[in-house]
């Protein structure tokens, strides 16, 4: 529910129904409220059987990509002849994107009793749940909780008295967005620079510490207990319109709307309601645009965005992504050149580094767009931004190059006269000369 | 990097016995290495090139290959700090919402002038950081491990009168 809000009618509380109820934080506030019962009835299958649930529920990775769990899953060893390894992406740090924490701040135990049933499902006995490092609050609540866990022998070497061996560790970030791309992630918990790595190989041949290892997202875990208490085939009919679109979804509402928040909803459902009825524009404000996805998917102007319907094929429908549910909002008073530039700017100081055309391509894009703001732009830098952004799409080890160019280009697409207004001088500038 | 003169060793007693439970969790040494450094800032309040070479030792590592990840991370500290670091969100969603306000609020009121620099008591650093996962709470502020939600430029100043 959209916490800090009371839940409206048109939600669907899955992963957020106890959002705001410190009850809910304890082992035995959360055995209460049904709590573990999915682990334990997920113990009493086989690894196969798991994986095959989650398959056909259809849930999708709720960390950016849309990947299906139950097939990621389906592409760890069968045959176990090494370690395992689980690793929970909790390093939330795309802007517009706060769900894994309310998640953790909330349910640590929902997240703990997902990521359990994930590794028994992947065969894995340890299990990192990577937090970004300024997420003091989120860590020391996941931290009591798993404690709590291993007390009562939730985890542990016995867990839940099934022979299994279940640890779960916390490991704490230092600061670095690119830490939340998932081969960055491993290099991040094995002591290293947090610098992606080329892949093949991919992570389910040779992940963390050169093991077979899966990566999820906290949402994504937090997902499955539901799955395996209520049946894949329940989850799989929660969806209002692709089918290949299944569950429930929890989408972070913020920037330029009267009730910031966490809002859970189906698959499918109409992104003009989510902001016009559930989060509500500011009084007397209209509509500019908005990104669904988080910072770096392309920017929807308001006839799209009321067009829009919220599945991953919904948005790809109106030249967007879904990506990890960070719903950014502009009203009519944004400064959508500034705004953008202030984008641009997170992903110049988040680039490893590694990439040409990624560090020298955000930095260049940031100037540019600093000039222009500052009213020494020519007509020409618009077709060098959108030049620069072709030269960082597709040519990198990670996206995050691509992410930087995907506002901009599609900025520059739909807004195009809020730059020429910079840049004729029929807008004052508001930096001083770059 | 060379230990000259008096160094207190980090990794003694209490924090050594922690150090030596992290390493359990891990299958290797290096594995520890973001977790050790955690406990020298908490420790020190920043990252010294000695400790570097004390935590080098404990994880058989070098210290250049130490002083590479800590340079990587954005919240070790290669330099001392005031008493109290403040990181004050400034990203899109925050910035549509105010933000870059609350940090010339923080920076008028903490008397540290610039962004960066420190208080003539010593007493406050104050950043700009981005995103910091919070966005529908704006403005997200982080004072050492604090992490307080919806700061408005009407706040600041109590705020800061928590922290001597
Ligand atoms: C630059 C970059 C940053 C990312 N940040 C995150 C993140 O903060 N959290 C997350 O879950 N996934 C993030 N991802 C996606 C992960 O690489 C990975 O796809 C995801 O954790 C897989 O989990 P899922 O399949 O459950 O979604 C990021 C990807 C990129 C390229
Ligand atoms: S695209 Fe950027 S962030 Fe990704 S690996 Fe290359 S330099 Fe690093
Ligand atoms: S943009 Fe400020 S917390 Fe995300």
């Amino acid at each position: 529910m959209g916490y800090p809000h009371k839940p409206h009618q048109k939600e669907t509380v899955l992963l957020s129904q106890y959002f705001g109820d410190p009850e809910a934080r304890t082992y035995g506030g959360w055995v209460k409220r049904g709590g573990y019962e999915a682990l334990k009835k997920a113990l009493g299958m086989s690894p196969a059987e798991v994986v095959e649930v989650v398959k056909v529920s259809g849930l999708r990775g709720r960390g950016g990509a849309g990947f299906p769990a139950g097939v990621k899953w389906s592409f760890m060893p069968k045959e176990k002849s090494k370690p395992h390894y689980l690793c929970c992406n909790a390093d939330e740090s795309e802007p517009g994107t706060f769900k894994d924490r309310e998640i953790m701040r909330w349910t640590p135990h929902a997240l703990i009793e997902g990521c359990a049933i994930a590794m028994h499902a992947i065969q894995a006995e340890v299990g990192y749940i990577y937090i970004r490092g300024e997420f003091t609050e989120a860590i020391r609540i996941m931290q009591a909780a798993l404690d709590e866990a291993y007390k009562v022998g939730t985890l542990g070497a016995n867990a839940m008295g099934s022979g299994r061996r279940l640890d779960i560790w916390i490991h704490r970030g230092a600061g670095a967005y690119i830490c939340g791309e998932e081969t960055a992630l491993m290099n991040s918990i094995e002591g290293r620079r947090g610098n992606p790595r080329i892949r093949p190989p991919f992570p389910a041949q040779a992940g963390v510490f050169g093991m077979p290892t899966t990566v999820n997202n906290v949402e994504t875990l937090t997902s499955v207990p539901h799955i395996i208490n209520r049946g894949a085939e329940w989850y799989q009919k929660l969806s209002l319109s692709n089918p290949k679109s299944s569950g429930t979804k929890l989408f972070s509402v913020c920037g330029h709307v009267a009730r910031p928040g966490n809002y859970e909803v189906t698959m499918g459902f109409p992104l003009k309601d989510l902001i016009y009825d559930l989060a509500g524009l500011r009084d007397g404000r209209t509509l500019k645009a908005c990104q669904p996805g988080g910072s770096s998917v392309p920017i929807l102007d308001r006839a799209e965005t009321e067009a829009c319907l919220l599945d991953y094929e919904g948005c790809v429908g109106q030249g967007t992504m879904l990506g990890s549910g960070g719903l950014i909002v502009f009203d009519d008073s944004a400064d959508m050149v500034y705004q953008i530039m202030r984008l641009t700017r997170f992903y110049a100081h988040e680039s490893c580094a590694q990439c040409t055309q990624c560090r020298e391509g955000t930095g260049w894009t940031v100037r540019i767009l600093e000039r222009i703001l500052s009213g020494k732009g020519t007509m020409g830098d618009l077709d060098l931004l959108l030049d620069i952004g072709e030269q960082m799409t597709g040519k990198t080890i990670c996206v995050l190059s691509d992410s930087c160019a995907v506002p901009v280009v599609s900025g520059i697409k739909k807004f195009r006269g809020e730059f020429e207004a910079y840049i004729t001088g029929a807008r004052k500038p508001v930096l001083a000369v770059a | 990097m060379q230990v000259t003169g008096e160094y207190e060793p980090v990794f003694t007693g209490d924090r050594r016995a922690r150090l030596d439970a992290i390493l359990t969790r891990y299958p290797t040494k290096r594995a520890a290495l973001l977790p050790a450094l955690w406990m020298v800032q908490e420790a020190r309040g920043w990252i010294p090139d000695t400790a570097m070479v004390e935590v080098a030792q404990a994880l058989d590592l070098t210290a250049a290959y130490v002083k590479g990840v800590v340079t990587f991370y954005t919240m070790y500290h290669q330099h001392p700090v005031g008493r109290h670091f403040i990181q004050v969100c400034t990203t899109t969603p925050c910035n549509l919402c105010g933000a870059e306000d609350v940090v010339r609020a923080f920076l008028e009121h903490s008397g540290c002038g610039e962004l960066g620099a420190t208080s003539p008591d010593g007493r406050f650093t104050i950043v700009e950081v981005e995103c910091l996962g919070a966005c529908g709470f704006a403005t997200p502020v982080l004072i050492d491990d604090d992490f307080i939600d919806g700061v408005t430029v009407d706040k600041v100043r109590e705020l800061l009168a928590r922290y001597p």
